[in-house]
């Protein structure tokens, strides 16, 4: 049966980018779009309207991308940043919480360290629910804000010739986005890592079962001429067993200049950023590294969600 | 040769494999209830060699057998009623389980919240793989 959220309308909630169907994330993405195109039009959708940014953990990059999409529709925020400064340092339950802020604002986006934390207060919410990021688990506007910068980008989400580089096993931004994307049949994808940090192999039989083109390679020079789309992640020393091939193997997963030279003229470089030195930063000059474009898309991404989500349109 | 008598009304849970009587006891909150129960341990088998059987009495809308289905789906369900069998129940996957797995991860939100019931749906009905409603880590636990 239906939930009717407090606003009388029917509620929802964002836990996992599958949440939304492919006709319904084409609607968020046109919407997305729109405010883009027209921030003026939207700037005052939310008046009267809160956000509460329920922070567990410290990010400031994702809390901030929120806020600032609340007050561009010209809503208000409140919230906390870190657990102690929430009742949860007292052993305050999440559905207690929740209950809580419902009575306070009228939609909550949630970033907790265990993973499940925010299905746990959709159940008792009567706001909707945005999962912020989960532990290792889901960081659904993370994905959505990937979709949308291709599909700006590049005109759509299928077609694509797609490359993940890094840290394949532990990379939650990675896995989230291969299932999203996996929704469109005509993506390809190459997986470029190191033996330790290649897919998982749940992943791996998903794809086989699928029937879906993908191949998993060790040097991103062999490949890049061959790609529409790279998606960089860190691939970080504490998950190499010895250093010996951490040494080896690090420099693989650098993009320069000079690697970048391979790369067809119209590929995109995306990265979900913090960036440590997987990407030079003489890279970041050049036409196709999107990664700082991605974080404007996050804002627009996670606008047409507020918006959708408290059904203003 | 052990004899244990008719039941009037209740399940004969047959071809339990040997040594997992009690856990079918446990899981199906037997001990809990306080109608008759028999539990043979290690019965000659044609199929199995050895198995278990536990026999319940008790009103048949009581029992929820759910659960047996994932401790082994080749058990066989006798339903009774008026001392005669009524049906031979078919076990099928649950598509959710709640409050019979735990959730071993440490980082899933169960590990902290002591009072939120322990919910797994089914991932892989071929696999028999049941992953945490709230994680999507898959069950370690032995049924």
């Amino acid at each position: 049966m239906e939930k009717i959220g407090k606003n009388g309308k029917p509620l929802r909630h964002l836990m996992t980018p599958l949440d939304m169907s492919v006709e319904e994330l084409e609607e968020l993405f046109d919407l997305a779009e729109k405010i883009k195109n027209d921030p003026d039009g939207y700037a005052h959708i939310c008046d009267r309207k809160k956000l509460a940014t329920c922070f567990y953990e410290p990010s400031t990059r994702t809390r901030l991308s929120f806020e600032t999409a609340m007050l561009d529709l010209g809503g208000k925020v409140i919230g906390f940043s870190d657990a102690s400064s929430s009742s949860a340092s007292k052993g305050e339950s999440v559905s207690d919480t929740i209950r809580v802020i419902s009575c306070f604002a009228d939609i909550c986006a949630m970033r907790h360290p265990k993973e499940g934390a925010p299905m746990v207060a959709a159940g008792r919410s009567t706001i909707p629910v945005i999962n912020a990021g989960d532990g290792g688990h889901q960081h659904p506007t993370q994905t959505l804000t990937d979709m949308l910068t291709i599909r700006s980008l590049k005109g759509s989400l299928d077609g694509f010739t797609i490359g993940l580089c890094g840290d394949l096993k532990f990379g939650r931004t990675v896995h989230s986005l291969v299932n999203a994307m996996l929704r469109y049949p005509a993506n390809k994808y190459v997986f470029i890592s190191p033996e330790e940090l290649k897919i998982p192999s749940y992943l791996r039989a998903k794809l086989i079962e699928m029937k879906v083109d993908f191949k998993e390679v060790e040097r991103l020079e062999d490949v890049l001429p061959s790609l529409d789309l790279l998606y960089m992640t860190r691939v970080q020393r504490e998950r190499f067993f010895n250093e010996e091939d951490y040494v080896r193997l690090k420099d693989f997963y650098v993009l320069n200049k000079k690697k970048l030279e391979l790369a067809p003229k119209d590929m995109l470089v995306l990265h979900p950023l913090p960036r440590v030195n997987e990407i030079s930063v003489e890279v970041d000059d050049d036409p196709r590294a999107v990664y700082f474009k991605q974080v404007q898309y996050g804002v627009y991404v996670r606008q047409a969600l507020i918006v959708t989500l408290l059904g203003l349109v | 040769m052990l004899n244990v008598g008719k039941i009037e009304e209740g399940f004969v849970l047959d071809h339990i494999p040997a040594g997992k009587g009690m856990s079918v006891f446990y899981h199906l909150g037997l001990d809990h209830m306080d109608c008759m129960v028999a539990i043979i341990k290690n019965a000659r088998s044609g199929r199995l060699g050895r198995k278990d059987i536990i026999k319940v009495e008790c009103d048949i809308d009581l029992l929820n057998l759910d659960v047996l289905a994932v401790i082994d789906h080749t058990i066989t369900v006798n339903v009774v009623k008026d001392g005669e069998i009524l049906e031979k129940r078919t076990l099928v996957l649950p598509k959710e389980l709640k409050g019979v797995m735990h959730c071993k991860n440490p980082r899933c939100i169960t590990s902290i919240e002591q009072e939120l019931p322990h919910i797994f749906y089914l991932a892989d009905p071929e696999k028999e793989i049941y992953r945490c409603k709230y994680c999507d880590e898959k069950n370690s636990e032995k049924m």
